[in-house]
């Protein structure tokens, strides 16, 4: 081991954007490695996709007009509804889990010891959430059309959407998981905390539920929260153009969409930096 | 790196009249103590003491109540991540679940400080070079308790905070352990130190500090802490009769010869006992315990003739 002396050279700390990128390969690494992640938030989606699919498939077709004609496999309507809960879960539920989980163990107090500043902590979780979501959607989208035969949009401009809308709801939903991972007391009650949320959530906002034939009320409230917006953006993306007018407003509403995710990201900000700490505050 | 802290002379840590309360209990109350660059500093007492929470200050871990704190020239209530990069911590207890290999763990740690070790030698040095790509989860309580000191080194700290670094380590390893510290010490590391294991103590440190019910109850070098009195070497032996018999003499040397004479021949069962670090340490605390507990009687008692009383019995 080389020799130190008291006069140390100044050399600089690696970049925040450096550590950062570090902290997502990280994560991700981690995430993999943990089999409560991969199976309650990554292939959960997959799995009632799937059971959807196979439960249902006897029901005949969704939205077939009086003549026979139109119409889309039960399969094909519940995609877009997956692909919202898996944003959801792989923002909220895991990272309000996983950080809850990290603050009980320990994790975040030596980190809290060492120069890895909150922000680069920041850019590895949101990273993670992006990165292990953006894999999620992919194998969604590659079952759906490989193993139950969903078509998937062909024009540029849906992809479009589907992209803002991804990417606005996945990183909404990573700031409102770390915002959430502060209200659980301890890492083993975090599930007990948030699995009731994001389940209630993902029934009112029509993930398992056909949306339009929910109660008015009960799509009042689900409207208040982000889920029912980032289902809804997903099913301008994958449903054609003739369910439009089984919204509720008899229209998809994307600039409505856009307006409540960024508020909701900009409620997730303020809380994570008002609420995270490396420790709890001791009296 | 802000440089107000620059003189090498100054010390490490500089602690005065420091404070904690929660609500109206003390936990540490009036604590002073420097240490200077390059020692190794044993902070010692019993549990509850004060001694996590002193260390947890200086760490910047928690917030004081009153006094001046300041480590490597810095507050720590202020220190930022230049601060931090200076400073390496074990804390005394980790539940971690570790789903990263010991060698991922130290290669991500490394790479937030400015200059770190390399990471193979600092394997190396904790000795778990055959578990390096093993999960952290895999590994047993000893080991855990290894890499925890690896990742506490990685960063080549000027200071290192080393809370009960090595609980859970068998005979073997803790001797391993000592090895590694002294060589951090040549480097010029400047640690502090708490620790169960006195022996432990008198190895590595070269001054100590203990504490009691929040108060620093006696400081000094580590081969003279608790005064001269209270290291009078005690010899013990068994008289004509078989009766077990002590004396503490400055001249043990004299007082077996002394013996030898009286007895006519080789006392039985003859020992020349110098008190250890742990006999003198349980003086100070057993009388700390009777000052406070105590009236005015056993207030009186000094540490030192505590230790000796209790030796000659």
């Amino acid at each position: 081991m080389s020799t130190v002396t008291a006069e140390r050279p100044t050399i600089a700390r690696p970049g925040v954007v450096a550590l950062g990128i570090s902290r997502i390969g990280y994560e991700v690494r981690s995430y993999f490695r943990s089999p409560d992640a991969v199976f309650f938030t990554f292939l959960f989606p997959v799995i009632m996709l799937g059971i959807f699919t196979s439960a249902f498939s006897a029901s005949g077709n969704i939205g077939t007009a009086p003549d026979g004609t139109g119409g889309i496999s039960v399969g094909a309507y519940y995609l877009p509804g997956m692909i919202a809960a898996g944003m959801l879960l792989s923002g909220v539920q895991n990272l309000a889990v996983d950080i809850a989980g990290e603050k009980s163990d320990g994790t975040l107090k030596r980190l809290g010891g060492t120069p890895l500043s909150p922000t680069a902590y920041f850019i590895g979780k949101i990273g993670q959430t992006l990165v292990t979501g953006t894999l999620q959607v992919g194998l969604l989208l590659a079952v759906a059309v490989f193993a139950f035969g969903i078509a998937l949009p062909t024009e540029p401009a849906a992809w479009g959407t589907f992209a803002w809308v991804f990417l606005l709801g996945i990183i909404t939903s990573a700031l409102l998981g770390i915002a959430l991972s502060a209200v659980p007391r301890s890492g083993r009650s975090a599930t007990a905390v948030v699995i009731p949320i994001v389940l209630v959530l993902q029934f009112i906002s029509g993930v398992y539920l056909q949306f339009n034939q929910l109660p008015e009320w009960m799509q009042n409230v689900a409207s208040l929260f982000p889920l029912k917006w980032m289902a809804q953006g997903m099913r301008a993306v994958f449903l054609p153009e003739s369910f439009e007018a089984l919204e509720p407003s008899g229209a998809w509403d994307l600039g409505l969409v856009a307006l409540v995710l960024v508020g909701w990201l900009v409620v997730g900000l303020v809380l994570s930096r008002l609420t995270f700490r490396w420790i709890r505050r001791d009296a | 790196m802000t440089t107000r802290n620059a003189t090498p002379n100054d010390p490490v840590v500089r602690v005065r009249g420091l404070e904690k309360r929660y609500g109206d209990l003390a936990a540490v109350d009036g604590v002073s103590f420097d240490i200077e660059r390059g020692e190794t500093f044993a902070l010692l007492g019993p549990n509850g003491a004060g001694k996590s929470t002193t260390i947890e200050i200086l760490e910047g871990y928690r917030t004081r109540s009153g006094g001046d704190v300041s480590v490597l020239g810095i507050d720590p209530t202020r220190g930022g991540l230049d601060w931090k990069s200076r400073l390496g911590i074990v804390l005394q207890s980790t539940g971690e679940t570790g789903n990263a290999t010991v060698v991922e763990q130290l290669r991500h740690f490394a790479g937030f400080y400015p200059n770190p070790r390399s990471v193979d030698e600092v394997i190396a040095a904790v000795g778990l070079q055959a578990k390096a790509k093993t999960r952290i989860s895999k590994l047993s309580g000893g080991q855990r308790r290894r890499v925890d000191v690896a990742l506490g080194i990685i960063g080549r700290p000027e200071l290192l905070f080393l809370d009960e670094p090595t609980t859970g380590f068998d005979p073997e390893s803790r001797r391993d352990f000592w090895t590694l510290i002294r060589q951090l010490k040549a480097e010029g590391t400047s640690i502090l130190l708490t620790t169960h294991y006195l022996d432990e103590a008198a190895q590595l440190s070269d001054r100590a500090g203990v504490i009691a019910g929040g108060t620093l109850i006696e400081i000094g070098a580590i081969d003279e802490i608790g005064g001269a009195d209270a290291r009078v070497p005690v010899v013990r032996w068994r008289d004509a009769s078989g009766a077990p018999r002590s004396v503490q003499s400055e001249h043990p040397a004299a007082t077996v010869a002394a013996i030898t004479a009286e007895l006519g021949g080789e006392p039985r069962e003859l020992e020349v006992i110098r008190p250890s670090l742990e006999d003198i340490y349980l003086g100070l605390v057993k009388a700390h315990d009777a000052a406070s507990t105590g009236g005015a009687a056993a207030a009186s008692a000094t540490p030192s003739t505590a230790t000796s009383q209790e030796v000659r019995s």
